[in-house]
């Protein structure tokens, strides 16, 4: 059985052990009548399911059905962020360019892998042109916030998440042919470690560590849940090109920059007074809730693994 | 096309019309809902198959649709939309759209003398037994403020029809999905959010009942839009 098959039977056991005691908790704790907490958690259970599903589709078509995947989650996620932006009538051709030139010029940047460009593409071209487009609109009502607003949204929706698929682009000797498993490795580690700083918060939580940002997190929920993904993370060494105490750096730097991410997407829900960015996952609010974690670490996992790991 | 309604069983050239406006508006449908991701946000009220007056705030001609997308599918077969005739027959397309898939009540919309009033329209249509969707605004507002003032045939509706649900209804985003005078509509997240149903009080006038149906309208608005209008 290949590493990949060997994650994804790991997973799908986790999964199982998760639905089932999903339902004992619904039928010892809330002896089947509803119950918020449980009920939460099983609906987040079955939507893994489905998210797993999705990936490993994804992944069955390699290259072409990850980039595609992605592209889609980009453009769920932008759409989300750009709906609860502010934006004005003269901002509608900056948004159209966003929507229908960004975002598709990103992702076939990662198809041809083109990676000077691909860096530079939204922070340098991108970020010149859409104030440009704006500017044209003639509207110079809080344009500053505006035209940042929008360039942020494609920063992180768009070339953030895009670095998940161009992980397939790095060329790490003896490691040819493997790189779903570079995918599969950040995946796992941001999102077990989101789950298990909710799973530790959950048991322990005591002492906020941004109220006011986001009361679910706590101190004791964050160092469990960080040491727990990072243990994750050096236990899964033998999928990936680091030895076990380079898997473990490596899952720490992602729960870490996972961890901020959460907060920095906080406290941008919070200066909108949004609870969730929207409501298309189940149990889980937006596309944005479920990714915030991922967006921060991508980009430095990648840098990480194309400086020390591609000659 | 005229001769639809005069024989008994439908010639070939009526079902293929038929088939034709069934596709349409599933099609119409399936458009805006891939376009706006658009979803029905129900507090205070129900889809129910009570005979009912949606009142929405106006900013696109896209308007009707969305709130027509949102409702379940057996109450959209016994909603009409009250649509200007002026924008509405203006062209072979717009009629098939307007008329024929959506059998929309046309109403005039100049004020002139000429033809029957519209307020006369809507409430036989009512009295018929049709639901209907109608813009108290009277035309679109594609201005910078958050609705314009509310024409009274709102009210005259709600005197002569106190037996129909009146549902306020907010549509959140379409405009900015396609402002005025643009071309290309850009895919954000729109919902259509329906209220509590109003009901005339006793004795309340003209400007009272206005007044509370407009503020029942704007009540339903996210939360993070009302900051916005008051902040600007």
């Amino acid at each position: 059985m290949s590493p990949t098959l060997h994650l994804f039977a790991g997973v799908a056991g986790v999964l199982i052990l998760a639905s089932a005691v999903g339902a004992l908790l619904k039928w010892r704790v809330a002896h089947g009548a509803p119950h918020a907490v449980i009920d939460n958690l099983n609906a987040r259970v079955n939507t893994w399911w489905v998210m797993v599903a999705v990936i490993g589709l994804a992944f069955a078509f390699g290259k072409g059905g990850v980039i595609v995947l992605f592209y889609l989650i980009s453009f769920y996620a932008l759409r989300e962020f750009m709906s609860l932006t502010y934006t004005r009538r003269g901002d509608h051709l900056a948004m159209a360019a966003a929507f229908y030139i960004a975002l598709p010029v990103q992702y076939f940047l990662v198809w041809i892998e083109w990676y000077g460009m691909f860096a530079i593409f939204i922070p340098v071209e991108v970020f010149l042109i859409l104030p440009i487009l704006s500017a044209l609109g003639g509207d110079t009502k809080r344009f500053l916030e505006r035209t940042s607003k929008v360039q942020w949204g494609l920063m992180v929706c768009v070339f953030c998440i895009s670095h998940v698929p161009a992980l397939l682009t790095l060329h790490i000797p003896g490691f040819e042919g493997g790189n779903l498993l570079l995918i599969a490795f950040l995946v796992i580690v941001v999102q077990g470690s989101d789950v298990l700083q909710y799973v530790w918060g959950k048991l322990l939580g005591r002492r906020k560590v941004a109220p006011e940002l986001s009361p679910s997190k706590t101190w004791e929920g964050l160092v469990g849940g960080v040491a727990s993904a990072t243990l994750l993370g050096a236990a899964l060494w033998w999928a990936t090109p680091f030895t076990p105490w380079q898997a473990a750096l490596m899952a720490f730097m992602i729960c870490v920059m996972g961890f901020f991410g959460g907060l920095v997407m906080s406290a941008i829900k919070r200066d909108r007074g949004v609870k969730d960015w929207g409501t298309m996952i189940e149990g889980h609010g937006g596309m944005l809730d479920r990714l915030d974690s991922v967006i921060f670490a991508a980009p430095i996992y990648f840098h990480a693994l194309r400086y020390w790991w591609v000659p | 096309m005229t001769d639809a309604f005069t024989s008994d069983a439908p010639p070939p050239r009526e079902l293929l019309r038929r088939a034709g406006t069934f596709i349409a508006a599933r099609l119409i449908v399936f458009i805006a809902k891939l376009l706006t991701g658009v979803r029905a946000v129900w507090s205070g009220t129900a889809p129910v198959a009570d005979q009912t007056l949606y009142f929405a705030n106006h900013s696109s001609h896209g308007d009707f649709v969305l709130l027509w997308a949102t409702l379940p599918p057996d109450l959209r077969s016994l909603t009409r939309p009250v649509a200007g005739q002026d924008y509405w027959l203006a062209s072979k397309a717009r009629r098939f759209i307007g008329q024929d898939v959506f059998n929309a009540l046309m109403i005039r919309r100049d004020g002139s003398g000429d033809g029957p009033n519209p307020v006369d329209q809507m409430v036989q249509a009512l009295q018929s037994g049709d639901s209907l969707i109608m813009f108290p605004e009277g035309t679109r507002n594609t201005g910078e403020e958050v609705m314009l003032p509310l024409k009274s045939g709102l009210f005259h509706i709600a005197r002569a029809c106190p037996q129909v649900r009146l549902v306020p209804v907010w549509i959140e985003n379409l405009k900015r999905v396609l402002p005025k005078g643009q071309l290309i509509p850009v895919p954000l997240a729109c919902s259509v959010r329906y209220g509590a149903p109003i009901a005339l009080a006793e004795g309340e006038d003209k400007a009272a009942f206005l007044a509370r149906a407009q503020q029942a309208m704007l009540d339903l608005r996210p939360e993070h839009d009302k900051e916005e209008a008051s902040a600007s």
